[in-house]
């Protein structure tokens, strides 16, 4: 499974007004591409069109894989909340999307899936028998199990708590390994643990951040983690009061 | 059985109220009587009162069920066609607005006074809130699971069975609740608008001949007819529920 790059340039529209004019973004091939900014700058409106998902916004301008061939068969999503089904196990939420399809139910490889999320034993459970953490981890399976060389996620994250976060973000990491993942957060910590390159996302276009050099999953207390932090939530505020001058 | 001695405590006091009412009123038990005379009468005219019982029950099953079959399948087609919807659900608007309970003349005129007009009274009147308590939970479908249904390449057909139509079981369960509690009425319109049989035919013809103590027989099994019906949809709900989100209380 390789993950092509993705192109995104033009402007972004909510009717006529423009929410984000002059984007241009080149989202490697195989990494981790962190779209940062705060919440109702249009981030999730990309995130939709990217996958072809149906968004009251438009761009006027193109999004294009590198390798040429189309995106949206070859793209999942995650989302802040689960979606799991209620009425479902965790095993038949695995394979839910293939069901959907009408294609034909791969049992042990959901089965599989669910253990390298750390859940075996738990595939009877329905969603209101397990934590937030554990239904993400499900979440994270389903998107595991459809296979695909592209992960949108918008915010999966942010809802689980401190400790939680960190553990399911890092299974991510590891099991998303060479797909094309572009995340979009409003968290400077979570884009700094996460990102290979990470954008901010404002009404007058994106900056691309900086980064310490390490490789992520980057240790969240480390030094140059915690300054890369401050010095992104600065620029930040730095934009904010620059929009509102 | 918490719940069973609760209800049969209220019974009792129920019964202790209406006969104090009674005694200490002095009202003829002409007008009112008391439980004791009412228990005479259905004693004394219990074969009476259950075959009558029977045929007002059985009409009451089949219309419901009609009711029922017919409300789900409605809703459905209308989920999956958006042509059906277009064209229909005007329709299940604006016959909503009718009062069916005004159609039983009408219906009594058009099949006679057999068992015929009454199922489709009790039809009728199961058949709206059913069809549009289920009809708009299939349509509430959250925006999360549409774009899971959008990105895995579903079907309308798919996307109605698999996720469409578990949604919308709480939806015919609370139709199906309304239902419920309009049927029992739906007979007694049914079968006093003409009918030679049934526990509404028996309370009009007691109570013209002045037999109070029978009408009151009556009008009491059929309120246990209701309160059965409702029991059961109650335990069904918790069931289906139970089964469909799993029971809470294994959550560790």
């Amino acid at each position: 499974m390789t993950g092509p790059s993705i192109r995104i340039s033009g402007t972004l529209f909510s009717g006529q007004t423009p929410l984000i004019s002059g984007l241009d973004l080149m989202l490697p091939g195989e990494r981790w591409s962190v779209l940062l900014g705060q919440s109702g700058v249009g981030k999730t409106s990309l995130l939709r069109l990217i996958a072809g998902l149906p968004c009251a916004a438009h761009l006027e301008g193109q999004i294009t894989c590198g390798d040429g061939m189309l995106i949206a068969p070859r793209v999942t999503m995650m989302a802040q909340d689960d979606q799991l089904l209620p009425w479902a196990s965790a095993h038949d939420n695995v394979t839910i999307c293939s069901r959907l399809r009408g294609a034909p139910v791969q049992p042990n490889r959901a089965a599989a899936l669910l253990a390298k999320v750390g859940l075996s034993g738990l595939q009877h459970r329905k969603p209101t028998q397990m934590s937030a953490g554990q239904r993400q981890r499900v979440a994270l399976a389903r998107t595991l199990y459809e296979d695909r060389a592209i992960v949108l996620l918008d915010e999966p994250f942010s809802a689980l708590d401190a400790m939680t976060r960190q553990s399911v973000q890092d299974l991510a990491v590891n099991l998303l390994a060479n797909r094309t993942v572009v995340l979009i957060t409003h968290d400077p910590g979570e884009a700094i643990r996460l990102a290979d390159a990470a954008w901010m996302i404002t009404p007058s276009g994106s900056t691309q951040c900086d980064l310490p050099s390490s490789a992520m999953p980057r240790d969240a207390a480390a030094t140059e983690t915690l300054a890369a932090q401050a010095a992104l939530l600065h620029q930040m505020r730095g934009h904010i009061s620059g929009d509102a001058a | 059985m918490r719940r069973l001695l609760r209800g049969i405590t209220a019974f009792i006091v129920a019964l202790l109220v209406w006969q104090a009412i009674v005694s200490l009123s002095g009202v003829p038990r002409f007008i009112l009587p008391g439980p004791a005379v009412v228990a005479q009468a259905l004693w004394e005219n219990a074969a009476l009162i259950r075959d009558n019982a029977f045929w007002s029950a059985g009409n009451l099953a089949v219309g419901l069920g009609i009711g029922i079959i017919l409300g789900v399948e409605t809703a459905l087609l209308l989920a999956l066609s958006r042509r059906a919807r277009w064209l229909l659900r005007p329709m299940l608007v604006a016959a909503q607005a009718v009062p069916v309970f005004a159609l039983a003349p009408v219906i009594t005129l058009w099949l006679g006074y057999g068992m015929p007009s009454k199922i489709v009274t009790i039809a009728l009147v199961t058949y709206f809130p059913i069809a549009s308590a289920m009809f708009d939970r299939l349509m509430a479908l959250p925006a999360g699971l549409i774009d899971l249904s959008h990105l895995s390449g579903a079907s309308r057909w798919h996307e109605t069975l698999l996720l469409r139509l578990p949604y919308a079981v709480p939806g015919l369960l609370s139709g199906l609740r309304l239902a419920v509690v309009y049927a029992p009425l739906a007979v007694l319109i049914g079968e006093w608008v003409g009918s030679s049989q049934g526990l509404g035919h028996l309370i009009l013809m007691s109570n013209g001949r002045g037999q109070t103590g029978l009408m009151f027989a009556a009008l009491i099994v059929l309120a246990c007819l209701s309160l059965c019906l409702w029991l059961a949809v109650e335990a069904l709900s918790r069931a289906a529920t139970g089964r469909l989100y799993g029971d809470r209380s294994s959550f560790d």
